[in-house]
């Protein structure tokens, strides 16, 4: 288990090595000059070199590289050349709302996908399961911001069941946080429980056919635990794949839906920076969220070796 | 259930002769299919003898599997299931799904046949033959695992206290298949059904389950039905013998007298498909039965084998020969010319008209 652990760790940064290699690459490939646009409409030649200096857009591209790592590395991110607030101030203020709406996304999603994979799966050929089926069909092909705008035009607007938009702080006022965040975290989750119903649903028959079930069931074992325990759990670990990859999906699609809800969150900070071409503060978003995936990615692979005590040996010999 | 089976369970402690351990009459199975119809069983019956070991011997494809599944309704929903099972005087065919869990693994308990895969590969050897145990005997944690140790070790487990805390993938087919059995006698069930037990396994290992096996019927006294194709298992290890060909019990004898005056052409042909030293040493041919088993949408009033039988004539192809006792010997079998006692066509004293209900042997 060790060894798995601190090779799964070499590899992930790695990974996050190579993600500020693209990140600032990819910035730099932005069509459009951000000293030319700091220095606004009068660009004379020496502001925007001016401006080149100051921020030292004018060194060579591998020491500006340099720069950005080590800064980076101390969470130093820089300051937004708009607003001049630190960029590493701006994600603390963004971040927990983004995190806060996916997880709520993914247990919403988890919940309504895992117990509607299982029933399509128990009761294949029936009437559940078709409309399991007909769930997750719509589930994947509305568009988010459909979805959102038609919650607010009915839940919110029409029955007042939730607010519109908007955000509180959950420290401030637990209930109206909830409150705001129960529409995004629906319509955020329901592609995703679409996407692990499907999943559950065919893993889940895959494991009713297996001989182990077959033997639970020989054992006297109910039903419900038959389905629950015994094919849920080696269902699962194919289920926690999908949710690991989706959740990256999932930060995505909150940039979507965080508009649509006027949340402050990574989605509107992404959007806001790449139209004023805000250089530090797109690095630091990108950063991050890249830096969220490559973490949930190890985090579902020690999750599977909880799950599967097979993979845990497999680990020990490699 | 309305079956007159209250107190059965009594009646046999007290030992009353007139009922076997397990009666299994006319059991019939068919699955619906995509394809349509498929018959499986065709009116097998047989009995199991408390403290005693029953081969069901036949091909793959014969039925002897689905017929054994059939016993505790462990079979698919696509599955039609008819005829009786009374095990210990209470009726399993049609028992509500509550009745039948309380009996498997409590009084009809399985080994199967892929010690690989018949155990969850998520769940430690401890918890998976503890889990019964609790289920069945309402047992506690701690109590159920120490149990456990104690079987794992009836079954010739060494450490079983290790052993336990172990997953299926750190252990050897052989040790699985301990397991299984562990799993399968832990609340004294009165029948094992033990599906093939052995044929995945290496042979030495072969001879250590067929040794559990051949101690949990004499020290527990169970009722063993023993489904295999090995006929050196059954030599080995039964005390009698069922040999089933597409569905229908075609022969059923004593094990000695079975080897020794075979009368279903099939049990001739099984039996000289055995390899031994003199043919393999030699250039010889393995001998074969020639065709295959057929997949029956129907079971058709004729001998199934007919197809593949040296002996078959219009009559084998146009009434189904019922299972009876064969004459010059002890033992039952389905055939209009039985082999060894006279020649094809000429016809036996003890051949009957068609439509003459099957006979059981009680």
């Amino acid at each position: 288990m060790g060894r798995y652990l601190l090779s799964r760790l070499g590899q992930s940064l790695v990974t996050l090595l190579l993600a500020t290699v693209v990140v600032f690459a990819g910035v730099r490939a932005l069509p459009g000059d951000p000293a030319r646009a700091l220095a606004g409409e009068e660009n004379n030649p020496a502001q925007v070199a001016a401006i080149r200096a100051k921020y030292g857009l004018d060194d060579a591209v591998w020491v500006q590289y340099w720069r950005y790592l080590t800064h980076s590395l101390t969470g130093d991110f820089g300051t937004s050349v708009r607003t001049n607030i630190p960029v590493r101030s701006l994600l603390a203020g963004a971040l927990p709302v983004t995190m806060e709406l996916s997880l709520l996304a993914l247990t919403v999603a988890a919940l309504i996908g895992v117990l509607t994979g299982v029933l399509a799966a128990v009761r294949r050929g029936r009437p559940a399961e078709w409309l399991a089926n007909g769930f997750a069909l719509l589930g994947l092909s509305v568009p988010n911001f459909w979805l959102g705008l038609m919650a607010i035009l009915w839940l919110s607007v029409a029955w007042s069941i939730f607010p519109a938009s908007g955000h509180v702080p959950f420290l401030e006022d637990p209930a109206a946080n909830l409150a705001h965040m129960a529409l995004p975290a629906l319509v955020l989750g329901t592609g995703l429980a679409a996407v692990i119903m499907r999943q559950t649903r065919s893993s889940m028959l895959d494991a009713l056919s297996t001989d182990y079930v077959r033997t639970a069931r020989a054992k006297g074992l109910r039903e419900r635990t038959v389905v629950g325990i015994h094919a849920l759990r080696n269902s699962l670990i194919v289920v926690v794949t999908i949710v690991g990859l989706q959740l990256g999906a999932l930060i995505s699609g909150a940039v979507v839906t965080e508009r649509i809800f006027a949340l402050p969150g990574f989605g509107k900070l992404t959007v806001d920076s790449v139209f004023q071409r805000d250089y530090p503060v797109i690095q630091g978003v990108v950063l991050v969220t890249a830096t969220a995936y490559i973490v949930i990615n190890l985090l579902v692979d020690l999750l599977y070796s909880l799950i599967d005590p097979r993979i845990r040996v497999r680990g020990d010999v490699a | 259930m309305s079956a007159p089976a209250t107190g059965a369970a009594a009646d046999l402690l007290s030992g009353d002769a007139e009922e076997p351990l397990l009666r299994v009459r006319d059991l019939t199975v068919g699955f619906r299919t995509e394809d349509g119809p498929v018959s499986a069983v065709d009116h097998v019956s047989f009995d199991a003898r408390a403290g005693e070991l029953l081969a069901v011997v036949g091909e793959s494809g014969c039925g002897k599997s689905v017929a054994a599944m059939a016993l505790s309704g462990l079979l698919a929903r696509n599955a039609t299931v008819s005829g009786s099972v009374r095990l210990g005087g209470r009726e399993l065919v049609g028992a509500s799904p509550d009745q039948l869990r309380a009996v498997r693994g409590k009084e009809i308990a399985y080994i199967f046949q892929e010690p690989m895969t018949s155990l969850n590969p998520v769940f430690t050897v401890g918890r998976q033959v503890a889990e019964v145990l609790r289920v069945h005997e309402g047992m506690s944690r701690t109590q159920a695992l120490d149990r456990a140790v104690e079987l794992l070790d009836l079954v010739g487990i060494p450490h079983p206290r290790e052993r336990l805390r172990q997953y299926p993938h750190q252990l050897s087919g052989g040790l699985r298949q301990r397991v299984m059995i562990a799993m399968a006698v832990a609340c004294d069930p009165r029948v094992l059904v033990a599906d093939e037990p052995t044929t995945a396994l290496d042979v030495t290992v072969q001879a250590g389950i067929l040794d559990v096996l051949r101690d949990l019927r004499d020290r527990l006294g169970a009722a063993i039905v023993l489904i295999t194709h090995d006929l050196g298992v059954v030599a080995d290890v039964a005390d009698r013998v069922m040999v089933m060909y597409a569905g229908r019990v075609v022969e059923r004898s004593e094990v000695d007298e079975l080897f020794a005056r075979p009368r279903h052409h099939y049990t001739v042909g099984l039996l000289g498909a055995v390899p031994s030293a003199r043919v393999s040493g030699g250039e010889q041919r393995l001998r074969e039965i020639p065709g295959l088993v057929p997949t029956l949408e129907q079971q058709p009033d004729a001998c199934t084998f007919a197809a593949r039988c040296p002996a078959a004539d219009e009559r084998c192809r146009s009434q189904e020969p019922p299972l009876a006792p064969a004459p010059q010997s002890s033992h039952e079998v389905a055939c209009w010319h039985p082999a060894g006692t006279r020649p094809p066509g000429d016809r036996a004293p003890g051949d009957r008209a068609p439509g003459v209900a099957r006979e059981e042997s009680g």
